[in-house]
């Protein structure tokens, strides 16, 4: 592909662009059966975070992302896949779950970050987001992540504490957006394009600092056609990692997580 | 005789006059500057050594400033009792942020702390513990690879050691110019306090001011017990960032300890004279002894 000019505020712009697959088309071309499972069993449903059960192949898996929308009127209902603290603890009540009937996790990602509102704050999002990744630290079933579009911040990360954790090609995965970068480090939010240069943010970057453990194309002619050999080779290797993870111990799966995310930082011991 | 006493009468006036207009020339002895420190919530000065004696808050207003890691320890583990662990670790610079390492070496000179937490064992009212201390006045004790790692470690080493292990958070979120290896962090650490879970240790979070961000969303609101210091500033998102986003002013005392009380998010407010008894009645109440 082209892709050895492409700057990483490009990277950005393709991954926030609005005609990328969304989690509904992701689970309508890779797997069947979907049962949505709705609902925090606390207080509403946070629609920003889509989940439930489905067949990756003929084996169930637990299906949890956030959900963007197209049009104006499915963002108002997602909340722009910003999802509030209820969303995350449908995400925990799904994760028990899958560890309950034995089932893989498989998560995907697409979120500016978690929505940072009045409302939120006072049901904790800080907590749901924290017990979110704990929960995840403590699964004994394999989990594999898909950054689908852009992975923003703490809001990403509670559902990407995986396993194996794959980048879309032109996705990106970043402590913040670039604009929220710029404007906290220069008070200035116009310098995204130098803020993601500097930050390290695309799927090559992550595979380079170990975050990502593998890069997915994408269609050479972008996502505007029917994508059918996309989701097939997708699927194919979505199946084939499974079965790689299932045939895995539940402890070595706990472990390998534990030690795949002991190992990310750069310090002076 | 007449005119005589009255001769007499201006004569002292004048001499009284002569006396007031006169201008004494007195060595003016300057009050030195750290005599008085000036409250950093009301303003009002109060005598340095007394603010210290208060573990910096304020007779007048109660306001709680800033304590550094190290004054932090000496108020609270028992004399004496204190060993630092990986206190030689520091961060790096792994995104060759422009400013950065110079920004670090900086900050070693003023605060004297090689990043924004010490951490290490000790007692408290003679129990043991691991505990570790982030400090504010450290890049806003944000979150870097060294920070994440040294709380790792330490969760880690009370695990095996089977040690309660007790936090204070003080912190703005991730350190920014660490990028994506910052956000990690969350992840590590928030592996690590699972597995102290795992292995049956207490945990004990204290949030002082502020707690926000990255760590407010891993490994600060995990403990078993989450303690806040009056008036502390706790939450994910930032008071300015909210306002900007729902476009109102946000409530008085918003995010704000007695706040996150009311809300079911921390079990006690505690000041700060308070603490260290608080810390010492909680390790007494999950002592191994007795069970």
């Amino acid at each position: 592909m082209e892709e050895q000019n492409t700057t990483a505020y490009q990277r950005v712009q393709r991954a926030r662009d609005k005609n990328r697959p969304n989690i509904r088309d992701y689970i309508a071309h890779l797997c069947t059966d979907f049962f949505e499972q709705r609902g925090d069993r606390g207080s509403m449903d946070d629609a920003a975070i889509v989940g439930g059960i489905a067949l990756l192949g003929s084996r169930p898996v637990t299906v949890i992302g956030h959900q963007k929308g197209r049009t104006l009127e499915e963002n108002v209902r997602c909340n722009f896949g910003m999802p509030q603290p209820e969303g995350y603890r449908k995400a925990i009540r799904l994760m028990e779950q899958a560890e309950k009937f034995g089932r893989p996790v498989l998560t995907f990602v697409d979120t500016p970050g978690a929505y940072p509102g009045l409302e939120a704050e006072r049901h904790g999002q800080g907590e749901a987001i924290a017990r979110s990744i704990q929960k995840m630290c403590s699964l004994t079933v394999p989990v594999l992540t898909l950054v689908t579009g852009e992975g923003s911040s703490g809001g990403a990360l509670a559902i990407s504490v995986a396993n194996s954790l794959w980048m879309l090609e032109n996705s990106v995965y970043s402590v913040l957006s670039p604009e929220g970068f710029a404007a906290i480090l220069w008070k200035d939010g116009s310098r995204a394009a130098d803020a993601a240069d500097l930050m390290r943010l695309t799927a090559a970057d992550l595979l380079d600092c170990g975050v990502a453990d593998r890069i997915l194309p994408e269609p050479e002619e972008g996502f505007t056609g029917d994508c059918i050999g996309f989701y097939t080779t997708l699927r194919e290797q979505l199946i084939a990692e499974m079965d790689r993870l299932c045939a895995q111990s539940p402890a070595t799966l706990k472990n390998g997580r534990y030690k795949k995310f002991r190992a990310i930082g750069s310090f002076k011991a | 005789m007449d005119s005589n006493m009255f001769h007499k009468r201006r004569e002292k006036l004048d001499l009284f006059k002569a006396f007031r207009n006169k201008t004494v020339q007195v060595q003016e002895k300057p009050v030195p500057d750290d005599l008085y420190t000036k409250c950093p919530s009301c303003g009002s000065p109060i005598l340095s050594t007394r603010f210290r004696e208060m573990l910096r808050v304020c007779p007048h207003c109660g306001g709680h400033s800033v304590l550094g890691a190290r004054d932090r320890l000496a108020a609270t583990v028992d004399e004496g009792s204190f060993r630092e662990l990986f206190g030689q670790m520091a961060a790096n610079d792994p995104l060759h942020f422009p400013g950065y390492a110079e920004k670090l070496s900086g900050l070693e000179k003023k605060t004297g702390l090689r990043e924004a937490v010490v951490t290490g064992t000790g007692k408290v009212g003679g129990y043991r513990m691991a505990i570790a201390v982030m400090d504010s006045r450290f890049i806003m004790g944000s979150m870097s690879s060294a920070v994440g790692e040294k709380i790792t470690l330490l969760a880690e080493y009370a695990a095996k050691k089977r040690l309660p292990l007790i936090v204070f958070c003080a912190s703005g979120g991730a350190r920014m110019q660490e990028g994506i290896f910052s956000l990690m962090q969350m992840a590590k650490t928030t592996a690590a306090v699972e597995r102290l879970a795992e292995a049956g240790c207490l945990y004990v979070t204290v949030l002082t001011n502020p707690t926000t961000g990255g760590v407010t969303a891993s490994f600060a609101s995990l403990g078993d017990i989450i303690l806040a210091e009056p008036g502390a500033l706790i939450g994910f998102a930032g008071p300015r960032v909210i306002e900007q986003t729902i476009k109102q002013k946000l409530p008085e005392g918003f995010q704000r300890a007695e706040f996150l009380c009311d809300c079911g998010f921390v079990d006690a407010v505690v000041p700060r004279g308070q603490l260290r008894d608080t810390l010492a009645q909680i390790l007494k109440l999950h002592s191994r002894e007795g069970r």
